[in-house]
């Protein structure tokens, strides 16, 4: 939805303004491990249409929390550190961006430029990351058929997202099969709906261990056929 | 006057430092407590005086009206103006005919007593927030016309005189200079005054204002400001026209002019003050001797005055097609005498049109519904209004709130301008106070809305609409007035964020301690970019310039913020000080020297190298 230009308001953020949020868990005296940190990636998330609807279907998720980079990072100038504590805190890590040139948007590949050091994610030393889990959230503007060897874009989406799935094997975590949600360009609002709720069952199944990984790495996306996967069925946000 | 002045002024201001807070606390509104401070038995030479608060109310109510919204309420004003006091005055009329009066003194009183009270009504609403609303704006055009009307009023009364009748006492108080002139030249005069003043506020009074605010002295703006409405004022009672009018005209005329909010400001205790005292001497006016002589009579008076002009009131607002929640209102806020019949009575009695002891009891009549006004009100408020109301007031119409920008920007230099124009590019409309008269003059031929006035002011800020914006940019030159205006905006404003240019360290950490938080150095982006350039002359690549920058600049900003905590043990604040630019210059060197110690270590292979010899690229 593209955004009036004559803004009467300043926008949501004025004052104190958390760079990231945390939506604390019920369970108390649950480890601080197992949760799930959602990376957001997207340059104008203002025109977004898909990207701020599947953001803020989960931006409050229990259990998780939810990172806007180019809000806490607009010049580029990442912090190592911080970003490092946070994905050593969190098992799930969710990288959530539009497929831009069958990529990232850039500030996601300084961000990996910078985090993920030698010797702390990789390397012999480099052990941070070992055992958690990733997961791409991403959006095409291409539809589902035109990512085939006879398709438009020639290649399957797991063959285009195989940097990104190798980046993080080489961390040690696991690439889970991706969300991704194709055909952005001409999708109506009920639609958007539908897979923004998908994208909560989804991170709701990861984060209790509901959903059947084994059958989703059969698929070529994880929110092919969801109902399938979820097990005790029904959770719905 | 017994006592003289002081002591005058002594009895009036204890009685209004008393009496209206506790009115205000018991949620009856000033008037009212102005009214309570019943005082004194010389109402009616007070009052006189104290008439000039309407006059200073009404010039201020026009400096809020653009001649073009005035034009465009032309149909409530005249329409629904003129219904009310045409069929208010022949109701009464009837109702006093019917009483035994004669007609041309039926025709007298109706008159007389279908006008509301102009400085009431609109104190009132404007206390309770009520003006914009769709009955406030509805009484506001009635009372403008009911001001138009006391001038053909009062040439109508005289002919109203019964044969024979004698006039009584002297002529005018004022001698005017149309007195012996016939109708078309008297008309001519007028016109000729009320040209003047449009002229003068447009060609004469922006260039007088421009000369005053530039020898800085604030009184004089004042005295200037103050000058402005009486020379108006009495202007317009030379040619025989109300005072009032004529002021409210020249603020209408000024109400885009830049020196608005600051011609607000001056003007506002004074007229505060003097309608204050104009409440109280309507409480001092009545005659208690007469009341308490006829209660009944001036009881029964006095509800069928009420009754009647409710009546009126709502049966127009339903035929202007009022809601239900705004007719009420409407209705409730006019239906009392007003001021005028004071001045009316008294002329009419002069003329031998009415006698004294109608006249007096008449006037007590008025007093009392004026007083009884703010208890009607909250009456409709707090009984009719939940019980009949649809709460259609909370949807305004959207296009009245003007100026009611999110940002207001204190001070337009080099600095603010370009903060401001920032905004305005992305389409976020800014409110601008500016102190220098002469740059307000500029910016505003160029089109910019600037208002001149000194920002630290809290009554500026007020009409600058601080109460609704959300952030002040704070970008003065004097770092004096940046203090005081801070101190001034956190202590009134606290809903408001800051965001407050320092010239420097020093400042900053002032405000910093004082628990501000955007606080920014005017002159550190400008320094770091002449740094990039430098080592970029230098040789050094363009990127990596840029990156020592911005680790300079987020240690700086956390070294402050560390500093201004410590900094009044000056042995801890240096020791701090030296340590946290070692620890810079550490870090940048580190860039240089060694690698595994850079912020950007991931952009270095170096470590990768000593791993796995020549052909660790191959893993990357």
């Amino acid at each position: 939805m593209l955004q009036d230009t004559r803004r009467t308001d300043v926008g949501p953020g004025i004052g104190v303004r958390p760079v990231y949020s945390r939506a604390p868990r019920n369970t108390h005296g649950a480890e601080p491990m197992n949760e799930t940190l959602i990376l957001l990636a997207h340059p104008a998330l203002e025109k977004s249409r898909i990207n701020r609807q599947l953001a803020d279907a989960v931006r409050n998720l229990e259990g998780t929390t939810f990172h806007d980079l180019y809000e806490a990072y607009p010049d580029f100038d990442v912090d190592v550190r911080r970003e490092q504590q946070l994905l050593e805190e969190h098992d799930l890590v969710v990288l959530q961006h539009p497929f831009f040139w069958y990529s990232t948007p850039p500030l996601i590949k300084q961000w990996e430029d910078l985090v993920l050091e030698h010797g702390w994610a990789y390397g012999l030393q480099g052990t941070a990351l070992r055992g958690k889990r990733l997961l791409s959230a991403i959006t095409t503007g291409g539809r589902e058929d035109a990512y085939r060897p006879d398709g438009h874009n020639r290649f399957t989406i797991r063959q285009l997202l195989a940097p990104i799935e190798q980046t993080f094997a080489l961390c040690g975590m696991e690439y889970l099969p991706p969300f991704v949600v194709h055909g952005a360009l001409g999708m109506t609002d009920e639609e958007i709906r539908g897979h923004a709720r998908d994208y909560r069952r989804s991170l709701e199944a990861l984060r209790d261990g509901s959903l059947d990984l084994e059958a989703a790495g059969r698929q070529p996306r994880l929110n092919l056929r969801l109902d399938e996967l979820i097990r005790d069925g029904e959770e719905d946000g | 006057m017994q006592g003289g002045f002081f002591y005058q002024a002594l009895v009036y201001l204890t009685a209004a430092v008393i009496s209206v807070p506790i009115a205000k606390r018991l949620g009856l509104g000033s008037v009212l407590g102005y009214a309570l401070g019943l005082v004194g038995d010389e109402g009616q030479d007070v009052l006189h005086f104290a008439e000039f608060g309407v006059v200073m109310m009404l010039f201020l109510i026009g400096l809020e009206l653009e001649p073009s919204r005035v034009w465009r309420m032309r149909a409530p004003i005249l329409g629904l103006g003129g219904l009310q006091v045409g069929v208010t005055t022949a109701v009464l009329a009837g109702c006093a005919a019917a009483a035994g009066l004669e007609w041309r003194i039926a025709v007298a009183i109706g008159l007389t007593l279908a006008l509301s009270s102009t400085a009431i009504v609109l104190q009132t609403l404007a206390e309770k927030g009520l003006l914009r609303t769709g009955g406030g704006q509805s009484s506001f055009a009635v009372l403008l016309f009911q001001d138009i009307a006391v001038i053909p009023i009062l040439a109508v009364l005289p002919l109203l005189a019964p044969p024979g009748a004698a006039v009584h006492g002297g002529g005018d108080h004022e001698e005017t200079w149309v007195a012996g002139l016939p109708g078309w030249a008297e008309t001519l005069v007028v016109l000729a005054a009320v040209l003047l003043i449009v002229l003068a506020g447009r060609f004469l009074l922006q260039p007088m204002f421009r000369f005053i605010a530039r020898t800085g002295l604030r009184e004089l703006f004042t005295a200037a400001a103050l000058l402005l409405v009486i020379a108006t004022a009495t202007l317009m009672m030379k040619v025989g026209v109300s005072p009032a009018l004529g002021t409210f005209l020249a603020g209408v005329v000024l109400a885009r002019s830049e020196y608005r909010h600051e011609l607000e400001s001056n003007i506002e205790p004074f007229k505060g003050l003097l309608l204050g005292l104009f409440f109280i001497s309507v409480g001092a006016a009545m005659d208690f001797g007469l009341i308490a002589a006829r209660p009944v009579l001036i009881a029964g008076l006095m509800a069928a005055l009420i009754a009647v002009k409710l009546l009126v009131l709502l049966v127009l607002g339903r035929v202007f097609r009022m809601g239900i929640d705004q007719n009420l209102l409407f209705a409730f806020s006019l239906a009392q005498g007003g001021e005028f019949a004071f001045v009316l009575l008294s002329f009419a009695t002069r003329y031998g049109v009415v006698g004294e002891s109608l006249a007096a009891t008449l006037i007590a009549v008025v007093a009392l519904t004026m007083a009884a006004t703010p208890v009607l009100m909250t009456l409709n408020e707090k009984l009719l209004q939940p019980r009949f109301g649809t709460l259609e007031s909370a949807e305004r119409p959207a296009d009245e709130i003007d100026e009611q920008n999110p940002v207001i920007i204190a001070g337009f230099g080099e600095f603010g301008s370009i903060v401001g124009r920032l905004l305005l590019a992305n389409g976020v409309g800014t409110t601008v106070l500016d102190i220098d008269s002469d740059r307000v003059d500029l910016l505003r031929k160029l089109g910019l809305k600037v208002f001149y006035g000194d920002a630290s002011r809290e009554d500026l800020l007020r009409s600058a609409g601080a109460e609704q914006a959300r952030l002040l940019i704070v970008a003065l030159d004097s770092g004096e007035k940046c203090a005081e205006l801070v101190a001034t905006a956190r202590r009134l404003f606290p809903h408001l964020t800051l965001l407050t240019r320092v010239p420097g360290r020093g400042a900053a950490y002032e405000l910093l301690d004082a628990g501000l938080e955007h606080v920014f150095r005017d002159k550190l982006d400008s320094s770091l970019r002449t740094g990039v350039e430098a080592l970029r002359l230098l040789g050094f690549r363009g990127y990596q310039a840029h990156r020592a920058a911005q680790t300079f600049r987020r240690h700086d900003e956390a070294a402050l913020r560390e500093l201004a905590a410590m900094r009044h043990d000056q042995a801890l604040y240096i020791n701090t000080a030296r340590q946290r630019i070692r620890d810079l210059e550490e870090l940048l060197q580190n860039d240089l020297r060694d690698a595994a110690e850079s912020r950007d270590a991931g952009w270095d292979t170096e470590s990768l190298r000593e791993e796995h010899g020549a052909d660790a690229g191959d893993e990357r």
